[in-house]
């Protein structure tokens, strides 16, 4: 007795089977990858706050051991007999699926040959981009924000009307009434006392002994006191209060992200989807910054419009190019929606690089004169394996002058999209 | 009622140890010093207890470690976390109640979120049920050493870390599934181990790596004898001489092209398949056993006023659903309950000695009318699952359980009840039983039959069927693993009497007709 020891476990660690069960995660990385690609299909780029659902089939996990197969001769023992005596028989089920107690499918008859379970969001992010952990984006200020929001700090003597604080002012000015007219007014009720003491006292007969003169006196000093009284202004420029308040950056807490993307015949479904990956990058990145985000996509081919994220990313098209299109589409919703000052505006447009050869000097003017001052940042993809085309070209003069609004990299295959995102945000880094 | 005095002997007024449901460290404490009075007083010898309280979490990590506080990491164990969690948070699942480690001191989990009642029926199951059976039965004296589990744990975790460092964990991770694959044929049946030990391990690696070289070369020697090497001799010539049943210990010894490394890993996964091994054959009587002394201790408790009636009540319900048995046509039904099988046998063993029958006295004439603690205490220290049943399944119990045989002979059209609880089944029927927990019944018996040292080097496995059941349909998977750990081609050939039934090759061979899968 007293042999035992009784311990307090609770504090120890848990997640001892985190090595464990990322040793299972990196084993099936394969069908984790696959699933997590069609979850990035399937969802959208602003739904990437969880995880996801994972199944892989039975089969594929197993751990084979060395056992008895089918057929053979064999007797089990099972309990609860009810009415079996020795020497029954009893059919065997059609298909010669084994014996009794065996094989409780499941009602639909499937599921059971999935072994299922879920990622988290981080694990499902570090599969979207090839395995490579995300670094901790939100350190990352790409520019300070130039917001501002005033708190308010105590009052101050000067100050415009709109900040005037009436019940401050007038408080103000009634202590000051009281601390310039009390000594006079108390004199005044003095003089008073004396005045009315002296007109109700008896007239004396002897006029050079008449109480006039006094009276005379009281009266005027009572009137000189009682205009010094009036003169005390009711309110007085010393007595107004202004709230004051300081200016303090403030991020501003609204981002928009313009997507832009060339959806002409050129780009294929496999572009477009390098193009989300891209994109839910730098909305990944927007959310670690801002509290509210807007995702506006513009799709063009010879001409752009305004579309939701289905049509953006799944609807096809043919023809020609012309990236002007977008651009100006842009710069006409910045204009009428996202005021610069109340938004931070980014934007990230991808292509194959194709545009009619004539456009690609329009787009460099109006990205250079219209679109960069407003922007925070634009970021250019091009996603091809091939040679650059004239807007490229273009592009590299604007990436000349405007080095701290405009970046600019060429995405070869899926796996290449964590690092040139890396780069190109990089280079702002703090 | 006043005036009734229910046992006279107990004079002074006994308070019990708690009234409400909450635990607290204090009250474990006294529930654990009252408990084990009572074991005492039964004679159950015990490890030293050390009992750890922890929560739901760590429970769900013990139980993907199969219950060891430390172990080696493996995907496997992950895929069998992440099952539990699943279904504990999906609520299918509530998580055991206790997890028992057989080793010295005995270690115990407790979930903080049991209420009291059940803080100490666990108590009584696994500290003093379990531990008193780890300690004494017979097949875990011979194949465990519990003082030295826990180290040598912690030095098969470093040792695989350290692989992992040096080789890869890729490179590590396939020897280990290689080697968790033949776990079950990584025992030695009969011969009696040699104690496991973690200074030893470490101490003798060297050694064991010079001498079992020199034991390789001797039996690689490539260089062949000409002239008569035909055919003949070297047939004559077998190796292994005797067929050999521990097929890890087999390949840790004789493999051509295993590195060092690659050894001491087989053996690490052979030592723990040894160290599970006696559980395997046990679990009928160890859980028997454990639910049989915390029914009986907590009783002892009530009787001495201990425990209030609320607590009987709430420890009642766990113990009945412990040891329900849904019957062979329910829904729920999973095959044989060990813990009603192994908790009525117990109990019918001791009314056997405590009130025996006329039936009991003709079936047990050496121990009805016996001391009931002694003849439980014998049969839990001789027996396993398989000679148990067979020696102490009485007719009660089977008629209890209602149990019959059904057997399923695939060259009849039909299902036959080959007997029932009743007279004439009896003895057909616990012999039935009794097999159905014999672990060569229960999986092929396969062996190590012979390698060509002369020629290809391949290695033979022979499977000997009983009753004419073949080999499973994961064989070829298998076959790779032990390939992958042999080297060279191998070979499992099931074989009666004289003829090969049926052929598994790795490397699979091109498809000639007579190949494989032709059974007689």
């Amino acid at each position: 007795m007293g042999m035992t020891h009784i311990v307090d476990r609770r504090l120890n660690g848990k997640n001892k089977s985190a090595v464990n069960r990322e040793r299972f995660l990196r084993r099936y990385r394969h069908h984790i990858k696959k699933a997590v690609s069609e979850a990035v299909h399937r969802r959208s780029i602003t739904d990437i706050e969880r995880g996801e659902n994972v199944s892989i089939p039975s089969r594929d996990i197993e751990e084979p051991v060395f056992h008895h197969g089918q057929g053979g001769k064999r007797e089990m023992v099972h309990p609860g007999n009810q009415e079996f005596v020795a020497g029954d028989t009893l059919p065997k089920p059609q298909g010669g699926e084994g014996g009794q107690g065996q094989g409780q499918a499941s009602p639909d008859g499937e599921g059971m040959d999935e072994f299922a379970f879920q990622i988290t969001q981080e694990e499902f992010l570090d599969f979207l981009f090839d395995d490579l952990a995300l670094p901790n984006l939100a350190r990352k200020k790409l520019k300070d924000t130039e917001a501002f929001k005033y708190v308010r700090s105590g009052f101050s003597t000067q100050g415009i009307p709109s900040k005037l604080d009436v019940v401050r002012s007038l408080r103000g000015a009634h202590a000051r009434r009281l601390s310039l007219g009390g000594a006079r007014k108390r004199k005044l009720r003095e003089l008073q006392e004396q005045l009315a003491a002296l007109k109700s006292a008896p007239a004396d007969l002897d006029a050079a002994f008449s109480h006039d003169d006094q009276i005379k006196a009281l009266e005027e000093e009572v009137a000189r006191l009682k205009a010094n009284i009036r003169r005390i202004p009711w309110i007085d420029e010393i007595d107004l209060r202004y709230r004051q308040h300081v200016k303090q950056p403030q991020p501003a807490t609204s981002a928009v992200m313009f997507c832009l993307m060339d959806v002409s015949g050129s780009m294929t479904q496999t572009h477009k989807d390098i193009a989300k990956r891209f994109f839910i990058l730098l909305y990944l990145f927007l959310k670690k910054n801002y509290k509210k985000i807007d995702v506006v996509f513009i799709r063009h081919h010879t001409s752009a419009k305004e579309v939701d994220e289905e049509e953006f990313f799944y609807s096809r098209e043919t023809g020609g190019t012309i990236v002007s299109s977008a651009l100006k589409l842009m710069h006409k919703i910045i204009e009428s929606r996202y005021s610069p000052e109340e938004w931070n505006i980014y934007a990230a447009q991808a292509s194959d690089g194709d545009n009619w050869n004539d456009d690609s000097p329009v787009c460099g003017k109006i990205l250079a004169d219209q679109i960069l001052p407003l922007v925070q940042y634009y970021a250019y993809v091009e996603i091809t394996p091939q040679d650059h085309q004239m807007l490229w070209y273009e592009y590299e003069k604007i990436l000349a002058t405007n080095p701290n609004t405009f970046a600019m990299q060429q995405i070869a295959d899926a796996g290449a999209i964590y690092p040139v995102f890396r780069q190109l945000f990089e280079r702002k880094a703090a | 009622m006043t005036g009734t005095l229910d046992n006279p002997a107990e004079k002074k007024i006994v308070e019990p140890v708690s009234t409400g449901s909450e635990w607290t460290f204090e009250l474990i404490q006294r529930y654990d010093d009252e408990i084990a009075k009572c074991a005492a007083e039964f004679g159950l010898d015990t490890y030293p207890n050390q009992v750890e309280v922890i929560s739901a979490e760590q429970m769900m990590d013990a139980y993907s470690s199969v219950g060891m506080p430390v172990g080696y990491h493996h995907w496997s164990f992950g895929k069998q976390f992440l099952n539990t969690s699943k279904g504990y948070q999906r609520g299918q699942m509530g998580l055991a109640y206790e997890i028992v480690i057989n080793s010295n001191p005995c270690i115990a989990y407790l979930m903080e979120e049991n209420t009291l009642p059940m803080q100490a029926l666990v108590i009584a199951h696994a500290c003093y049920g379990h531990n008193s059976f780890f300690k004494s039965n017979y097949l875990f004296r011979t194949w465990t050493d519990a003082s030295a589990i826990i180290d040598y744990l912690v030095f098969a975790r470093n040792y695989v870390a350290e692989c992992e460092e040096r080789y890869g964990v890729d490179a590590v991770e396939q020897i280990l599934d290689s080697c968790h694959a033949l776990m079950n044929y990584g025992v030695d049946r009969y011969k009696r181990p040699s104690p496991i030990s973690a200074a030893e391990e470490q101490r003798r690696q060297k050694d064991r790596e010079a001498y079992l070289q020199q034991q390789l070369n001797d039996l690689w020697r490539t260089i062949p004898k000409m002239g008569n090497d035909d055919e003949q001799t070297r047939r004559q010539e077998r190796y292994p001489p005797e067929p050999q049943e521990n097929l890890l210990y087999f390949i840790e010894k004789n493999a051509p092209l295993l590195e060092t490394w690659q050894r001491e890993i087989i053996r690490i996964v052979r030592k723990l398949a040894q160290y599970f091994y006696p559980q395997r054959q046990t679990q009928v009587m160890n859980e028997g056993w454990a639910t049989f002394w915390h029914y009986t201790l907590l009783h002892r408790m009530y009787e001495k006023g201990l425990v209030t009636d609320g607590f009987m009540l709430e420890f009642l319900q766990s113990h009945t659903a412990v040891v329900y048995q849904p019957p062979f046509n329910s829904p729920w039904y999973s095959g044989i309950n060990p813990y009603t099988l192994g908790f009525s046998m117990f109990t019918d063993l001791r009314r056997i000695c405590e009130a025996p029958t006329d039936e009991d006295k003709e079936w047990f004439p050496d121990i009805a009318g016996s001391n009931w603690v002694e003849t439980l205490h014998f049969a839990m220290r001789n027996f396993k699952d398989e000679s148990f049943i067979l020696q102490f399944l009485s007719p009660k119990v089977m008629r209890d359980l209602k149990l019959f045989a059904i057997a399923d002979d695939d060259n009849e059209e039909v299902y036959r009840i080959t007997a029932i609880h009743d007279e004439m089944g009896y003895r057909s029927l616990r012999e039935k039983l009794a097999r159905q927990y014999n672990l060569s019944y229960r999986e092929p018996n396969l062996q190590v039959w012979h390698v060509d040292l002369r020629g290809d080097r391949s290695l033979t496995l022979r499977h000997i069927p009983v009753d004419g059941i073949p080999m499973g349909d994961s064989s070829n998977e298998v076959l790779r693993h032990v390939n992958r750990l042999w080297g060279f081609d191998v070979h499992l050939e099931s074989v009666e009497g004289d003829t090969v039934v049926e052929e598994f090759h790795c490397p699979p061979r091109p498809m000639d007709g007579d190949a494989s899968g032709t059974r007689g």
